[in-house]
């Protein structure tokens, strides 16, 4: 037996190992996936936002009033006691993020993770023949999964980022509010701010890492042959 | 150029392939043994729930028989780690849909690419041989539109330029006409034939579209889980006029 067409001779009869794209590429898709839908991605982002936002106002709020306290200034000292604040020095030790506020950031972090997951799942199930085709096109099952940890974690990251500035623009205008130009002006309070708003982001974005773990897995195992059923 | 002269691209030896539904078994496929060769444009034909979807998932290295051997060229697909039924499927194997499959939120362009990528080849040369291949099946104009501003046919078209990116020895195309009009299938089996001729590309199809036995070098009916008959197109030739008299 001998070939006669040139894309069938021995030579390149020997089946190789497919090769493992570079992150970039993975990446690249990735983007254009969420790009195009955008919508779609803006609402699985809005649990994230509000979670953030939630979290990243009481992290504010506290280190504001920490602030206020710390200055012990007469007259802002009269207006935190008519809100019920305690003050003094000795006040400064306890004045952190309270025990119930701590399981109400949790409940909203929680909500915002199973969101997540949920919203991904979905985007999952809707994209099966797009998996299936890209596997039979030659993906490799941990190109699938970086795939979607990539856009679950672009997700969790802008959804942080949006969370941090609404929440702390929330507090920070509420208690100017309150307390007036003092509350803000300290560059003390803003590296304080700072570090919190740090702390949210990352929050966030282990979120949606974390949430794409279970749905990026479900895409990957998924058999190239589904992506020939019709009937969908 | 006889049959027996030709090299055999993809081998079946009695695949079976039996489903377990609850306490019942259903025998899909009761032990097809076929040989393809190189260069030849085959179709699968048979009603549907015939096993010649089953059949040809095997045949495309998609689906494992659980009885029996699959060999695509000469290498036991059971044998092949997910790496290299990757490679298989990114070098060796075209895929071609009913349904099209373009990835929708590429353009045409990117789809062409993408088997390329996968194949690591650089994004400059990938850009040039997609455009290549787009403006070969017709459509040199429409590079950069989306699936959902392309027709069924032009989608088509897409996935033949895609299924031929990494210039593989076989096609698959699984009911490639199934959601066309009768023009514009045509002009897709027309296609498939003309890469056939021109690339030496072996063309599997699975249909129950009459059209493509005009242009088949070989049918195989499957009915029941089995092969029912061969037909060489010779052979087919005076049936085909009939059936395409009462269209």
């Amino acid at each position: 037996m001998t070939p006669v067409s040139g894309s069938v001779s021995s030579s390149d009869n020997a089946i190789q190992k497919q090769i493992v794209l570079p992150w970039s590429k993975a990446l690249e898709i990735a983007y254009r996936s969420i790009y195009v839908r955008l919508g779609r991605s803006i609402i699985t982002m809005s649990g994230v936002i509000l979670a953030i936002a939630f979290m990243m106002s009481i992290l504010a709020n506290g280190a504001i009033l920490r602030h206020l306290v710390a200055l012990n200034d007469p007259q802002i000292n009269y207006v935190l006691q008519q809100e019920g604040e305690r003050t003094g020095t000795e006040a400064l030790v306890d004045q952190g993020v309270k025990q119930e506020q701590v399981w109400l950031i949790s409940l909203s972090l929680l909500v915002a993770l199973i969101g997540i997951v949920n919203a991904m799942l979905m985007s999952v199930t809707e994209r099966f023949r797009e998996i299936g085709t890209m596997k039979c096109l030659g993906a490799l099952d941990s190109f699938i999964v970086r795939l979607f940890l990539i856009e679950s974690t672009f997700q969790g990251l802008i959804g942080a980022g949006l969370g941090v500035v609404l929440g702390l623009l929330t507090a920070a205008t509420w208690k100017t509010i309150q307390y007036g130009c003092p509350a803000m002006n300290s560059p003390a309070v803003w590296g304080q701010l700072l570090l919190d708003g740090l702390f949210a982001l990352a929050v966030g974005t282990i979120i949606g890492v974390a949430a794409s773990i279970y749905p990026a897995y479900t895409a990957a195992r998924m058999a190239p042959v589904d992506a020939m059923r019709a009937d969908e | 150029m006889s049959q027996d002269s030709r090299a055999t691209v993809v081998r079946t030896e009695n695949v079976k392939k039996i489903y377990r539904m609850g306490k019942a078994t259903v025998e899909a496929l009761r032990g097809i043994s076929l040989e393809i060769y190189a260069g030849e444009y085959l179709s699968i034909m048979g009603p549907s729930g015939s096993g010649k979807s089953t059949f040809f998932n095997m045949v495309g290295g998609l689906d494992h028989p659980s009885e029996g051997r699959v060999f695509i060229d000469e290498v036991d697909v059971a044998q092949l780690d997910a790496y290299e039924l990757a490679w298989l499927r990114c070098r060796k194997i075209g895929y071609i849909f009913q349904t099209f499959n373009i990835i929708p939120v590429m353009t045409a362009l990117e789809n062409v690419m993408l088997p390329m990528t996968f194949a690591g080849l650089a994004s400059d040369d990938a850009r040039d041989k997609a455009a290549g291949l787009l403006d070969r099946v017709g459509l040199g104009t429409r590079l950069h539109h989306r699936p959902f501003e392309m027709s069924g046919g032009q989608q088509q078209r897409v996935a033949v330029a895609r299924a031929m990116a990494n210039d593989p020895a076989i096609i698959l195309a699984d009911e490639p006409t199934g959601n066309l009009d009768l023009k514009t299938g045509h002009e897709i089996i027309a296609l498939l034939r003309e890469m056939n001729q021109q690339n030496g590309v072996t063309i599997i199809s699975a249909t129950h579209d009459m059209k493509m036995l005009s242009v088949s070098d070989r049918v195989v009916w499957v009915r029941d889980g089995c092969v029912d008959r061969v037909e060489l197109r010779e052979d087919l030739n005076i049936k085909v006029g009939s059936i395409e008299g009462t269209e």
